[in-house]
């Protein structure tokens, strides 16, 4: 077991009132996985997704990630774990508008000091395998959308994580690239073990997962 | 990939707002480097001036100042040559030497240099009529040593004062070691001053003070040059001490009534209240760079924090601290700060050595020590400026892009 959540509640204080976003959900995943969420604008994907990564903090109940108690580590803790086993896929793409391919790639390695070289020929190694080492020079607004999706990929998992965490990362994609996309995290996931999270919209990308997760109103339903 | 490379790109990448972040802090620390030099050279001036004077009494014309004295200025009143012997012949007690000089700027070609016109001392020596007063150009200390009440009159160790000029030949001159180097001239060199030429009898020794950059030569060649026959700009003095507080002065005024007659101590004072007055102006800009500098350079560390707001999510997502987050800004701060720092005591610098001849008159030279304090102070100002926004860039909830996505 990867990562596993009791009774989890997040609630959000707004000034027309309380929102319960996550209700209750008790979930747990093994480590190789590919978990698909899927579930209506506003039901808590995104909310989910941020508690599983230590990002926010729930507002009741308990995550545990490898062994760790997410729900009580310390600020500094949780960036930690992030930096060291967590890789991210965001549908905006987030990469570093003025660092080249290469350098976003590198970005996660400079938390730990340790191994930079052998760890940058891995990055190289990492654009090389989806294609785009030609470009590694190159700046994001240089490249398309597809090319940016993968450079974030790449980014994801130079640190050789244990957990990809993805919120609708073929979202901004035409059909056929989001595809591809999808068949390189497929391929990721086989190949490496690493346990994906994806949340998506998308039926076709739903298909992906060996674990689905239909959320409504903060609630699993299946 | 380190942290600092990432800051350095980021700079580079917006370089454009460099030049509005460092304005401030550039033109603030350019201003007291540049009063600074301005100030430490004539302080210098001021010191050096009057230990080498070898007088510590000086007649004016009623309508001059020192300053139009030290810059010869080209319509600087003059007043008859005949007051030396005014002087000579009124048997005043404590009179020890005088010093009759005629002071004008000119040109040779394209180098400023002052003229002045002198009475060696052996033809001081040689006037009968001063023999009589006294004055046998030989013994220049006659009355007074240089006791601890004389030095309080400037009245210093003949040693380290300006030699008196023995002679010098009506088709002669002497040379400051400044304009030695700006014109190439040695000794037994012809240099041609206002169509006539003189034979370069001696390049004086460096002496720091505006002798150098001065060219003497016989007062009455230089006032038939100058077509100002029969007058002088000055009287140096050298009275002693004792017939000073005996009320020289008043006796000399009494003899000379429209001339301004003072001594080298009230010179001295004036001169003094004016640095002070210079370092005051100083410490002032400093607080105001210290403000001004600070929150300029915080402004647009903000401004930029907003830029990145969403780059800052994205670092914290992947696992960046709060604490790298701060890194990222003040040391983009830091390199601010010192860029600042170098500039400013660049332009300060650089504007003292260019504007400090014409304006001041006097030469300033770089001061390499206020390199490290430029960057120092910059340093400390743009980190201080940068504390509010990188505290607040610690704020930025990484969620927040993930959810506007
Ligand atoms: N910071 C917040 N403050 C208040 N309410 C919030 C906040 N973030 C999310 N919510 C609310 O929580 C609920 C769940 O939001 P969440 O973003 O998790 O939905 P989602 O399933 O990801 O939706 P979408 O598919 O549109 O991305 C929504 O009703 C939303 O309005
Ligand atoms: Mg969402």
């Amino acid at each position: 077991m990867i990562i596993e959540t009791k009774e989890l509640t997040k609630n959000y204080h707004h000034k027309d009132g309380l929102v319960v976003a996550i209700k209750n959900i008790n979930l747990n995943f093994e480590q190789g996985d590919f978990v698909t969420i899927t579930g209506p604008s506003g039901s808590g994907k995104t909310t989910l997704l941020l508690l599983l990564a230590g990002l926010i903090r729930p507002t009741s109940g308990r995550i545990t990630f490898k062994g760790y108690d997410l729900h009580s580590a310390s600020d500094n803790k949780l960036a930690n774990i992030r930096s060291k086993h967590i890789g991210f896929i965001m549908q905006n793409f987030s990469l570093i508008p003025y660092l080249s391919v290469l350098n976003n790639v590198l970005i996660p390695l400079s938390l730990n000091q340790n191994g930079e070289n052998t760890k940058s020929d891995y990055a190289v190694h990492l654009l090389e395998s989806i294609g785009l080492k030609d470009r590694m020079n190159h700046l994001p607004k240089e490249l398309s959308a597809g090319q940016q999706q993968r450079v974030a990929i790449a980014r994801a998992l130079v640190n050789k994580p244990n957990l990809i965490l993805a919120d609708e990362p073929t979202g901004n994609l035409d059909p056929a690239l989001a595809i591809e996309i999808l068949e390189v995290l497929k391929q990721i996931n086989i190949e490496n073990k690493i346990t994906i999270i994806m949340v998506t919209h998308s039926p076709t990308a739903s298909e992906y997962g060996n674990v689905r997760v239909h959320i409504k109103d903060g609630s699993i339903i299946i | 990939m380190k942290i600092y490379k990432l800051v350095l790109i980021e700079l580079w990448h917006r370089k454009s707002q460099l030049i509005t972040a460092l304005l401030a802090i550039t033109l603030g620390i350019g201003v007291i480097v540049g009063i600074r030099s301005v100030a430490v050279v004539s302080e210098k001036a001021v010191a050096v001036n009057l230990d080498n004077l070898g007088a510590n009494i000086m007649v004016l014309p009623l309508a001059a100042s020192v300053d139009n004295y030290y810059s010869a200025d080209i319509d600087a009143p003059t007043f008859p040559e005949d007051y030396v012997e005014r002087i000579a012949t009124s048997t005043l007690a404590g009179v020890d030497n005088m010093s009759p000089k005629l002071t004008r700027k000119i040109k040779i070609g394209e180098t400023n240099i002052v003229l002045t016109g002198i009475i060696p001392k052996n033809e001081l020596a040689s006037k009968p009529i001063w023999q009589t007063a006294g004055l046998t150009g030989k013994e220049l200390q006659t009355t007074c040593g240089a006791n601890p009440i004389n030095q309080s009159f400037g009245y210093k160790d003949e040693k380290l004062q300006r030699k008196a000029i023995d002679s010098i030949a009506t088709d002669e001159c002497l040379i400051g070691s400044n304009i030695s180097k700006k014109l190439k001239l040695k000794e037994k060199n012809i240099v041609t001053i206002q169509g006539k030429n003189f034979k370069v009898a001696k390049v004086l020794p460096e002496t720091g003070t505006v002798d150098d950059d001065r060219i003497f030569a016989h007062l009455h060649t230089v006032q038939a040059l100058l077509g100002i026959n029969g007058q002088i700009s000055a009287i140096e003095i050298m009275g002693c001490c004792n017939a000073i507080s005996d009320g020289l002065l008043s006796k000399l005024r009494n003899i000379l009534p429209d001339t301004k007659i003072t001594t080298i101590n009230q010179i001295v004072a004036t001169q003094i209240k004016t640095n002070q007055l210079m370092n005051k102006i100083s410490v002032i800009f400093l607080i105001i760079v210290l403000f001004v500098g600070g929150i300029s350079i915080g402004n647009s560390i903000w401004a930029n924090v907003n830029e990145r707001k969403k780059e800052i999510g994205t670092l914290r997502m992947i696992g960046f601290t709060k604490g790298k987050i701060y890194e990222i800004l003040l040391l983009k701060a830091a390199i601010l700060g010192i860029i600042g720092g170098i500039l400013g005591y660049l332009v300060g610098t650089l504007s003292g050595v260019v504007l400090g001849p014409q304006l001041a008159g006097l030469n300033i030279e770089p001061i390499p020590i206020y390199l490290p304090w430029s960057i120092l102070i910059s340093l400390f100002i743009s980190l201080c400026g940068s504390l509010i926004p990188a505290y607040l860039a610690g704020k930025i909830e990484p969620y927040k892009i993930m959810q506007e996505a």
